[in-house]
């Protein structure tokens, strides 16, 4: 199974907002939903400060309870891997997806009111590029590749920086990663 | 200090700032199933330990009812869809892992043995509706089939009762994304719940003296029994993980504190034990017949706050620093 | 749907029939590319970095802009602005046809006229004001490409009154301060050679919430190799965030903290000394004069710590030249901000930074010939002798000074075209002055593509189309390496909307004119200028951007002899033109005023979500950040009673009290002073999104201190307090 990862390096990352704005135009979504967003987390007293900024999105989880979660597949695995995604058509929008997604990185598109999420945008990965969020990122702080490689741009961060991944505790085993 | 704070903003609805994807509809699902679970598995015990003459409204009368529930249960479901036309895709799959797929598949199972439940007390419970359906060849073939088995159908029908009371709580303690769902105790308290809503029902249908006497006693035990397993899940939250305790906090003083107490434990269960009791005590007054009604609000509420606390009760909690109402102007 | 699903079904419910009914247009939606993509080039025009990008639309309708891999600007990438430029063509309060200003039975109100009859007006209007008073007076204030078609059009007609805001409201004091110093500004894109800097100090210059992309890029590329940044700023910015060394400075003493670096590095001879004596002149002067300004001196004004101002200045010696002070680019501050802007300047000298890899590296740009016509007439009178004599070191308008003389029966100038720039809330408590104006002014044009404030004092109002609907002057500014890139319409003009060389050359046709714009369509000039450098309009249109090889070395060779374009053609340390027009020739230190009791800092810079006041309404940017935040350290929160999510209405010293804001309470934010974003608060009900969302830094700008030298607007010396509102949200 291709296990695909997302690596941040929350060091350069400025916040910007601009891998939103990608996602939102490439994946044409309505105004006031969104698949991605930036958090600020400002540690200690003014003026001993550090702040980090963070690029969040579903964690295409190596334990994804969303899918094990859906009664009807329509949440699955793409292909052989770990890419989460929803089917609409197999959609019944009974929302039990959302409710185990301990990230809530889940929506419910409207107006046709199936679930919807972060794709990892496979339409682009398919063809060899990077999602619309990495590939936007002035900063170039975003990092898309396969883990199973350990050549990989992906592997080679991890192998060298000090990381971390949100809410270990679930045991989901989420697949984004953050330099820190 | 640490100041945590979305930059952009965060609005995805009936997501942020909490889950509100379950509203009404899950929680009376939940509690037309807890009560289908009730009446059968009464019925079915009375059925098969021949009382029907000690407990004619529950042996009786009673079956005919878990059909009728269910269905409505069923509808409320269907209400909750926000993707509705997709419903029959509930059976195009077994997930073994969901027991949303589970519930939709037991549903399935239950119906049916639900019905003959009824078809099989049928002509002695509500005999013109029998002389009704024997009118058609279909329902007198139906109901002679019911009571040639009748044994059988009460055993699935005591089985299958089982199962749906736990599964209504199962549903929900299986997400261990929400805190304050994901506990052990919710299925058995699901379950007695349901049981205490049947003998409510009971309570409220039987004209037969010896019935309500031992349905109340039944519904006391019940009661207590759920009184009791609230107070040991809470009190495994408050003694749990980070976000468990967190959750916990909801009912104590938190959020939830005066719906929890005030319009739940108090009315919902409280008063009904008090009320009983005194009723065999045998100071009895006829406005004492809201204790049921109480009974049965309390076994809803219980689902309700439940759902409620659940989707509140999360991992994550996204702070604005704008005001995300604004994007209304946008959709 | 698929066919083997439906069997399945209809076995589930044996009712085929109804149930297709309940599932038409059930198949999965579309992923993005699936269907016809069509793409063209452009440059965007959100703000003015102009990084050049591709439109794509699919099936006809817009999708995306993304950055252009071979441009230099953006690398590949814009920023978040660019990437949501979609969102001003799509912008459904964009004007739509031209306005003329009409008096019904006593009552002004804005007419809908067709593009024949506004320009009518404006010809017979400008022919009036030249027979009356000359056909020098229109001025035009332009801040956008397209304002290069109007000021063809009012040379031409004779008039030479030109300014833009991004010069006395933003880097005037720098381009003054550099050019007195080095005899060239640092020009845009800015001249720093970041990416190779092993030291960056920024004093102010908040990099990462001021997108412009490639400076953002280069100095994130230093970070990658560790470089180390000294931010020297009150507010804990982004920038400082990823510094090595923050410098939370008392508002107002930057020139304390750079003259106590100078005297470090020349104290303990850490200077360029090779660099110092072969470029500079007037060194004795200067170490002379920052003798007195030792670190303990300095630590009184700016509460920066003796030792860490050492440590600071060590750490720029040792990687100097590679050491960068940056310039900054808004530094319209506190009135002495030329001096300031010397200040650096003459630090970077010290460090041997100007010319050197990792400093400033000298810029290139295509010979790209001018479109050949007619040589305008000779201005009948030189405007800034008149309008800006107090100014004589000014080489540019100013946005301000030229409002004043807009004013009144004798004013010099009798006619406005503003194009591309609000000014009411771009030059600070100008809008009284620009009512004023508008009474005297025999001719007010606006050309916008909003109904932003600006057009509410027109009396014609010219809707233009956006950057993506039209072809823009070909973009050939000055980079590390010579580069065109070219800005073609992607979409029709919605509505009645026109590019800006159509209106200029319709107008000049009426004026007999014709002769300047002897073209049909603005394509063919830069068809034109591309086939004089080799390339074509079709060629262009294929791959969007060329870069050309360059032709001078980038840095100065080692022990290059260099004519500077200065006086003395050598970096003036001491300015004998500063002496002679009677201004310090060597920075001096002068304490600003601080707030009184209760009262805070009016702090104010950029988010990355938004340019200005001008994407506000901008539906994809609005989405990310509708409103402003006033930061407010916790103690002040305290203080007043508010916490997060809480409104309240700043009220300046002067008791001018702003739109309802909502606090963001956070460390990141000296307890002497407030911050908010600039550009919100529009006041403009026409534009639906962004009308009355947050709080207009530009209205609480009342005392406003102006620099001696280059005359623009210092706008930080304001204070402001906080009013509570009863209601939070
Ligand atoms: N996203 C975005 N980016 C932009 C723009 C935009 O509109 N949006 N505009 C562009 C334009 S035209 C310009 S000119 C630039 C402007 O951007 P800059 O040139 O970076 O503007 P500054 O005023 O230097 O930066 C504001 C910072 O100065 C700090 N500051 C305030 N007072 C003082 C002081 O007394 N001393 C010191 N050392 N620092 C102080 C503030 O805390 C704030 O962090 O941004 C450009 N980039
Ligand atoms: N209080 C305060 N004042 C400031 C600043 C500050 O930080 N605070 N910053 C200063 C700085 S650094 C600068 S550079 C200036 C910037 O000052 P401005 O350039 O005036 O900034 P905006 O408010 O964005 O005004 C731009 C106007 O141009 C219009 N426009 C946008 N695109 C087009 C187009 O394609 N064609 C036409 N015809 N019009 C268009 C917009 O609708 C808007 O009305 O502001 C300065 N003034
Ligand atoms: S685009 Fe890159 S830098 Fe900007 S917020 Fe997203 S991850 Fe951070
Ligand atoms: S983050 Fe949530 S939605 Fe994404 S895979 Fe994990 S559990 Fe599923
Ligand atoms: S909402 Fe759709 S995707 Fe989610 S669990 Fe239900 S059926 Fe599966
Ligand atoms: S990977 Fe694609 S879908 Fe996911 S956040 Fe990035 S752009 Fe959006
Ligand atoms: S910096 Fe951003 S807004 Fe400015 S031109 Fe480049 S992409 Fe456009
Ligand atoms: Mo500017």
């Amino acid at each position: 199974m291709i296990r695909y990862a997302m690596v941040i390096d929350t060091q350069l990352c400025i916040g910007c907002g601009d891998c939103v704005v990608a996602c939102k135009t490439e994946n044409k979504l309505p105004a006031g939903l969104n698949r991605d967003w930036v958090v600020e987390a400002t540690r200690g007293r003014y003026p001993d400060l550090t702040t980090e900024f963070r690029s969040e999105r579903c964690n295409h989880c190596s334990h994804a309870t969303c899918v094990h979660a859906c009664p009807t597949g329509a949440s699955h695995l793409w292909k052989d891997t770990n890419i989460v995604l929803v089917e609409a058509n197999k959609c019944t929008g009974c929302k039990a997806c959302i409710a185990a997604c301990p990230y809530d990185a889940r929506l419910i598109m409207a107006p046709d009111g199936y679930v919807d999420k972060c794709t990892f945008c496979h339409h682009r990965v398919e063809k060899g590029q990077d999602p619309a969020c990495v590939s936007s990122c002035p900063t170039h702080c975003m990092h898309f590749g396969v883990l199973n490689d350990p050549n990989s741009a992906v592997s080679r961060l991890l192998a060298t920086r000090q990381q971390k991944v949100l809410l270990e505790e679930t045991g989901n085993q989420p697949n984004v990663y953050y330099l820190t | 200090m640490l100041e945590e704070v979305l930059v952009t903003v965060r609005d995805n609805p009936h997501i942020d700032p909490a889950l509100t994807v379950w509203t009404w509809e899950i929680p009376a699902y939940l509690f037309m199933g807890g009560l289908t679970a009730g009446i059968m598995l009464f019925a079915s015990l009375m059925i098969l330990r021949g009382k029907e003459d000690d407990f004619p409204f529950v042996a009786r009368k009673l079956p005919l009812w878990a059909p009728i529930v269910l269905s409505v249960g069923m509808l409320f479901l269907f209400l909750d869809l926000s993707h509705k036309a997709y419903v029959w895709r509930f059976y195009t799959a077994f997930q073994p892992a969901s027991p949303m797929s589970w519930g939709s598949w037991i549903l399935l199972l239950v119906y049916p043995v639900s019905i003959l439940l009824a078809a099989c007390t049928l002509r002695s419970g509500y005999p013109w509706l029998g002389r009704l359906v024997d009118r058609f060849r279909a329902g007198t073939a139906i109901i002679n089939f019911a009571c040639r088995h009748r044994a059988l159908v009460a055993q699935w029908g005591l089985v299958l009762a089982v199962f749906l009371g736990f599964y209504t709580g199962i549903l929900l303690s299986a997400f261990s994304a929400r805190p304050f769902w994901n506990t052990g105790f919710l299925a058995p308290l699901f379950l007695i719940s349901g049981m205490s809503a049947a003998a409510a029902v009971v309570l409220l249908g039987t004209r037969n003296e010896h019935e309500r006497q031992t349905f109340t006693r039944i519904d006391i035990v019940l009661i207590t029994i759920k009184v009791a397993l609230i107070a040991l899940l809470l009190v495994n939250l408050a003694t749990g993980s980070r976000v468990q305790i967190e959750a916990s906090h909801m009912v104590f003083g938190g959020d939830f504190a005066v719906p929890f107490w005030v319009f739940f434990v108090i009315p919902g269960l409280m008063v009904p034990l008090i009320l009983e009791y005194w009723e065999l005590k045998g100071q009895r007054r006829a406005w004492m017949m809201i204790s049921p009604v109480l009974a049965l609000y309390g076994s809803y509420m219980l689902r309700h706050l439940t759902v409620d606390l659940g989707q509140t009760s999360s991992y994550v909690s996204y702070v604005n620093t704008f005001d995300p109402t604004l994007l209304e102007l946008l959709r | 749907m698929k066919r083997r699903e439906f069997l399945k079904l209809s076995a589930m419910f044996g009712a085929g029939a109804t149930a297709s009914g309940l599932l038409t247009g059930c198949a999965d939606p579309p992923l993005p590319g699936a269907g016809q993509v069509r793409t063209s080039p452009t440059v965007c025009n959100i703000c003015f970095w102009r990084c050049a990008g591709t439109v794509y639309q699919e099936d006809g309708r817009p999708w995306k802009v993304i950055g252009h891999p071979q441009d230099l600007h953006s690398q590949g990438r814009l920023c978040t602005r660019g990437t949501g430029g979609l969102g001003s063509y799509q912008d459904p309060d964009r004007l739509r046809q031209p306005m003329l200003r009409v008096e019904e039975n006593g009552r002004q109100r804005f007419k809908p006229v067709s593009w024949d009859e506004a320009f009518d007006h404006i010809a017979e209007r400008m022919r009036s004001i030249a027979d009356e008073h000359g056909n020098d007076r229109l001025c035009l204030f332009s801040h956008g490409v397209g304002g290069s078609h109007f000021r063809k059009l009012l040379t031409a007609h004779g008039s030479t009154g030109y300014t833009q805001p991004s010069f006395a409201q933003c880097r005037g004091p720098r381009d003054i301060g550099f050019a007195l110093t080095y005899g060239e500004g640092v020009g845009s894109p800015d001249r720093t050679d970041m990416e190779h800097s092993r030291c960056i100090v920024l004093i102010g210059s908040h990099l990462g919430e001021n997108l412009h992309n490639g400076q953002v890029q280069t100095w994130i590329k230093a970070l990658e190799k560790n470089a180390s940044v000294i931010t020297v700023d009150p507010r804990f910015s982004v920038a400082a965030g990823k510094s090595r060394y923050w410098l939370p400075i008392r508002p107002g003493t930057d020139i304390a903290l750079l003259l106590a670096w100078m005297h470090v590095l020349i104290h303990e001879d850490l200077y360029d000394r090779d660099y110092v004596e072969r470029y500079t002149k007037g060194f004795e002067q200067l170490a002379e004069h920052v003798r007195p300004f030792h670190p303990e001196w300095a630590y009184l004004e700016t509460g920066i710590r003796p030792d860490l101002i050492r440590e600071t200045a060590r750490e720029m010696a040792r990687h100097a030249p590679a050491s960068l002070v940056h310039p900054g680019r808004h530094v319209t501050w506190y009135g002495d901000d030329t001096q300031r802007s010397r200040a650096i300047a003459i630090l970077n000298a010290l460090l041997g930074s100007w010319g050197r890899k990792g400093g400033f590296y000298i810029q290139e740009r295509v010979e790209l010939p001018e479109f050949p016509t007619p040589a305008p007439p000779k201005p009948k009178s030189d405007w800034k002798a008149v309008v800006q004599k107090d100014y004589p070191l000014v080489p540019s308008g100013i946005t301000n000074v030229i409002i004043d003389a807009s004013i009144g029966a004798d004013a010099f100038f009798k006619g406005w075209f503003v194009y591309g720039t609000n000014l009411p809330f771009t030059v600070p408590s100008s809008a009284d002055k620009i009512a004023a104006a508008a009474q005297s002014l025999d001719l007010f044009v606006v050309i916008d593509t909003m109904p932003a404030e600006i057009t509410g004092y027109a009396d014609v109002v010219l809707p233009e189309c956006t950057y993506l609907e039209r072809t823009d002057p070909i973009r050939n500014s000055p980079e590390r390496q010579p580069s065109l890139a070219v800005s073609l319409p992607a979409f029709e003009p919605r509505h009645e909307t026109k590019p800006a060389w159509w209106m200029a050359k319709q107008i000049a046709e009426r004026l007999d004119l014709g002769q300047y714009f002897p073209w049909e369509d603005y394509a063919e000039v830069v068809d034109w200028q591309l086939q004089q450098v080799g390339s074509s309009l079709e060629e262009m249109r294929r791959i969007g951007v060329k870069n050309f090889p360059r032709k001078t070395a980038m840095y100065f060779e080692p022990g290059e002899t260099i004519q500077f374009r200065t006086e003395s053609g050598r970096i003036e340390l001491y300015s004998e033109t500063l002496a002679y027009f009677g201004h310090d020739p060597l920075p001096r230190y002068t304490p600003q005023q601080r707030p009184e009791e209760g009262y805070f800092h009016l702090n104010y810079g950029r988010a990355p979500a938004h340019t200005f006041g001008r994407t506000i309404n901008n539906p994809q940017l609005f989405e990310l950040m509708p409103e402003n935040a006033v930061w407010v350290n916790p103690l002040a929160a305290t203080r007043f009673k508010v916490t997060n999510g809480d409104y309240v209405r700043l009220k300046n010293q002067d008791g001018v009290t702003s739109n309802r804001v909502r606090v963001r309470v956070t460390e990141r934010i000296r307890p002497d002073s407030v911050f908010i974003v600039h550009g919100f608060g529009h006041t403009d009900a026409r534009q639906r999104l962004a009308s009355s969302q947050g709080a207009d830094d530009n209205g609480l700008m009342t005392r406003i201190l102006h620099d001696p030298i280059m005359g623009g607007t210092g706008m930080r010396g304001n204070f402001v307090t906080l009013i509570p509102e009863e209601q939070s949200a």
